[in-house]
C-alpha cells in the first residue's frame, strides 16, 4: 500500500527539509539558503534539484544570480498526489492479476 | 472546468515524471488483458469524475478510443483517450483529470504503461508525464490543503488518503 514518506521522499530527509523550509521566508539565491544550515552550497544545490524534480521548487535567473522559490503552481502537491494514486492503483491491479492467476491454477 | 491549459503550461517548472513499476506472475498478455481491459475489476472506486457512484472506468481496445467512466445510473464522464493500443506490449493512455479530478477537454497528460516479460512474470512500467500542463489547475489543488507555504498541511492530507485507502 502507498505510504505518505514514500510520496513524500522529497522531504523526507531533514537537510532538504530545512532547505525547503528557508524558502517560506520568500525567494533567495542559494548562498542565502546556505547560510544558517551546516551545509556546503554544492549540497544545498543538490537537495534543490531533488526539490525541484518534485515539482515543489521553481527557480529563475537574474542577472548572474539563480533564484530559488517555492513553486507556487503547487505542482508539488499534485505530483506528491498522482504519485501515491499510481502507487495505490498498481498495488491494486498487481492483486487482480495474481487473483486471476491463482483462479486458473486451482 | 473552463481553465484552459497551454502545452507548456505557464509554470516553467518541469518536474519529473511520475513513474512506478511492479512486478506481477502472469503473461504480458494476461497482465495487458487485467490492465486494460479489466480495469473495472481493480481501478479504485473511490476515485471518480462523475456524480453518480462508479461502476467502472472503461478503456475502448483501439487507438484513438475513449478512456471514461461509467457509473452505476448508466451515465458516462470522459476521463481522457487512447493514444496507443498496443497489446501485449504498450499502451498510452491520454489523463485530462484536473487535480479536483474533473474532465477538462484543454488538459492533456500521458501516462505510458509498458508490459515486459520478465522471468515467469511480467513488469510492468507506468510513466506519468507533462505534469508541467497541471500547473494552472494544480494552484487549486495547493490553496485547498496548503497552510501558508508550508508542507505540513499536505503530510496530513496524504497521510488521511493513505489510511483510507489502507
Amino acid at each position: 500500500m502507498a505510504n505518505a514518506e514514500r510520496v513524500f521522499a522529497a522531504l523526507q530527509d531533514p537537510t532538504r527539509r530545512a532547505v525547503f523550509e528557508r524558502l517560506r521566508d520568500g525567494p533567495m539565491p542559494v548562498g542565502q539558503i546556505a547560510r544558517g544550515l551546516p551545509v556546503t552550497r554544492p549540497a544545498v544545490s543538490q537537495h534543490l534539484k531533488v526539490l525541484k524534480e518534485a515539482g515543489l521548487v521553481d527557480d529563475r535567473s537574474e542577472g548572474t544570480r539563480r533564484i530559488y522559490q517555492i513553486d507556487p503552481k503547487g505542482l508539488g502537491a499534485m505530483r506528491a498526489w498522482l504519485d501515491q494514486f499510481w502507487t495505490a492503483a498498481l498495488d491494486a491491479f498487481a492483486a487482480e492479476v495474481e487473483r486471476n492467476e491463482q483462479k486458473e491454477d486451482r | 472546468m473552463s481553465t484552459q491549459i497551454h502545452a507548456g503550461g505557464a509554470a516553467q517548472i518541469r518536474p519529473a515524471p511520475v513513474r512506478k513499476s511492479i512486478y506481477v506472475d502472469a503473461t504480458p498478455e494476461r497482465a495487458f488483458d487485467t490492465f486494460a481491459n479489466g480495469i473495472g475489476r481493480w481501478w479504485p472506486k473511490t476515485h471518480k469524475t462523475g456524480q453518480s457512484d462508479l461502476d467502472r472506468p472503461v478503456i475502448e481496445p483501439r487507438s484513438g478510443g475513449r478512456w471514461y467512466e461509467l457509473g452505476v445510473d448508466g451515465s458516462e464522464c470522459d476521463i481522457g483517450k487512447v493514444e496507443v493500443w498496443d497489446p501485449p506490449a504498450r499502451l498510452v493512455l491520454i489523463w485530462q483529470l484536473t487535480s479536483e479530478f474533473k474532465y477538462d477537454p484543454h488538459l492533456e497528460t500521458e501516462v505510458e504503461i509498458l508490459f515486459k516479460e520478465e522471468g515467469s512474470g511480467t513488469r510492468v512500467d507506468l510513466e506519468h508525464r507533462h505534469l508541467e500542463r497541471l500547473g494552472k489547475t494544480a494552484e487549486t489543488l495547493r490553496q485547498a490543503i496548503d497552510s501558508p507555504g508550508g508542507w505540513g498541511g499536505l503530510l496530513e492530507l496524504f497521510a488521511q488518503e493513505t489510511s483510507k485507502s489502507n
